[in-house]
């Protein structure tokens, strides 16, 4: 497949290492001279200097035969503008952008960007999950929906364990996807499974009924 | 009319300066303070340091209630950010937004802005006097 990643940062500079190995074709369009002459030393003739958003750029990249275009600049709206070229000018199928504000986020997916990515939620939600007591953890946001993919784990002293999928009812707009056990062993959310302390319920909701969510796996009498 | 100016530099100071004379409620918004000598003295309380690319730096100059937004930084992207956000998201009934590069110009326009290239313009004055 062929990428062009527009910003040769720290993001921009790993991406395109990973997809090399992958054997993927890849540019990277950098805007900063020095930042794009550093990038081809370690990785050859692949860098071009120039600004993403502009339409001669990315005509010299190839841009109309890219399957994708990745905009990882600091700048939400160099990534945008990026984009935005990308898919109108030359028809690229996927656009792929790192969003830094997330109040920008709804406008980028509004737009048409497919695919946004905002470094604070990623974080946030890495600390999450190594946070303890924090039983409800945000995997990610489902494109084009106010719905999400939460992961629940069942406190030691929970009102639920020891009872089957078949005796819990979820809130409504969500459905259980599936059943990491304490063991490491995968369940499909069959109605005879029965919840134990420390497994996690992989569900898809709706940020409204979160906390009713959270309630009913981790409910203490 | 209730007017947001997203940029304080000659343009913007300048379509602030004669919105406000003719009468209409005028806010400017720009991310550097020292900008702001650019605007006439009366004008300087109304003018907001903050970045019109940030969705919650328009929502604190009351963007839902304006009738007009104009975005004239001189970055063409952080124009059409500002603007798109402010016509899609907040509903701004009238956005006009600066666009220099004529090819970005020619796309923004196409996608429902009310764009106006500086260097467009320019080159077209230009022309006509070498024609004329």
């Amino acid at each position: 497949m062929y990428v062009i990643i527009v910003g040769a940062g720290d993001v921009g500079y790993e991406l395109a290492k990973s997809l090399l190995r992958g054997d993927h074709e890849v540019s990277i369009i950098e805007s900063s001279q020095e930042r794009c002459d550093a990038v081809r030393e370690e990785l050859g003739s692949l860098a071009l200097a120039g600004s993403g958003s502009d339409e001669a750029a990315l005509r010299e990249a190839g841009a109309s035969r890219a399957e994708a275009l990745i905009a990882v600049t600091g700048s939400d709206p160099d990534n945008l503008a990026a984009c935005q070229m990308a898919r109108h000018r030359f028809n690229v199928p996927r656009t792929i952008s790192l969003v830094s504000s997330a109040g920008n986020e709804p406008l980028f997916r509004e737009l048409g960007i497919d695919v946004c990515i905002n470094s604070t939620d990623v974080i946030l939600s890495r600390i999450e999950e190594e946070l303890p007591r924090n039983s409800l953890v945000h995997i990610m946001g489902v494109k084009g929906s106010n719905r999400e993919i939460v992961s629940v784990r069942i406190p030691p002293d929970a009102e639920v364990i020891g009872k089957s999928l078949a005796e819990i009812t979820v809130p409504s707009d969500s459905i259980i996807s599936c059943i990491l056990k304490r063991d490491g062993a995968l369940h499909p959310p069959d109605a005879d499974v029965v919840l134990q302390s420390e497994d996690e319920v992989v569900v898809i909701t709706t940020t409204e009924q979160e906390e009713a969510l959270r309630e009913v796996f981790t409910w203490v009498e | 009319m209730r007017v947001v100016i997203m940029g304080c530099g000659g343009v913007g100071a300048l379509v602030a300066a004669t919105l406000s004379e003719e009468g209409h409620d005028v806010v400017v918004l720009d991310p550097s303070p020292e900008s702001f000598k650019h605007l006439p003295e009366e004008l300087k309380s109304k003018a907001v340091v903050g970045d019109g690319a940030l969705r919650e730096d328009l929502a604190a100059v009351g963007i839902g209630e304006t009738e007009v937004f104009v975005a004239v930084s001189s970055s063409d992207s952080a124009n059409a950010l500002a603007s798109q956000m402010a016509k899609h998201v907040f509903g701004v009934d009238k956005v006009i937004c600066r666009i220099n590069d004529p090819a970005n110009h020619a796309m923004y326009t196409e996608l429902g802005l009310d764009a106006v290239s500086a260097t467009r313009v320019v080159s077209h004055l230009i022309l006509e006097k070498v024609n004329g």
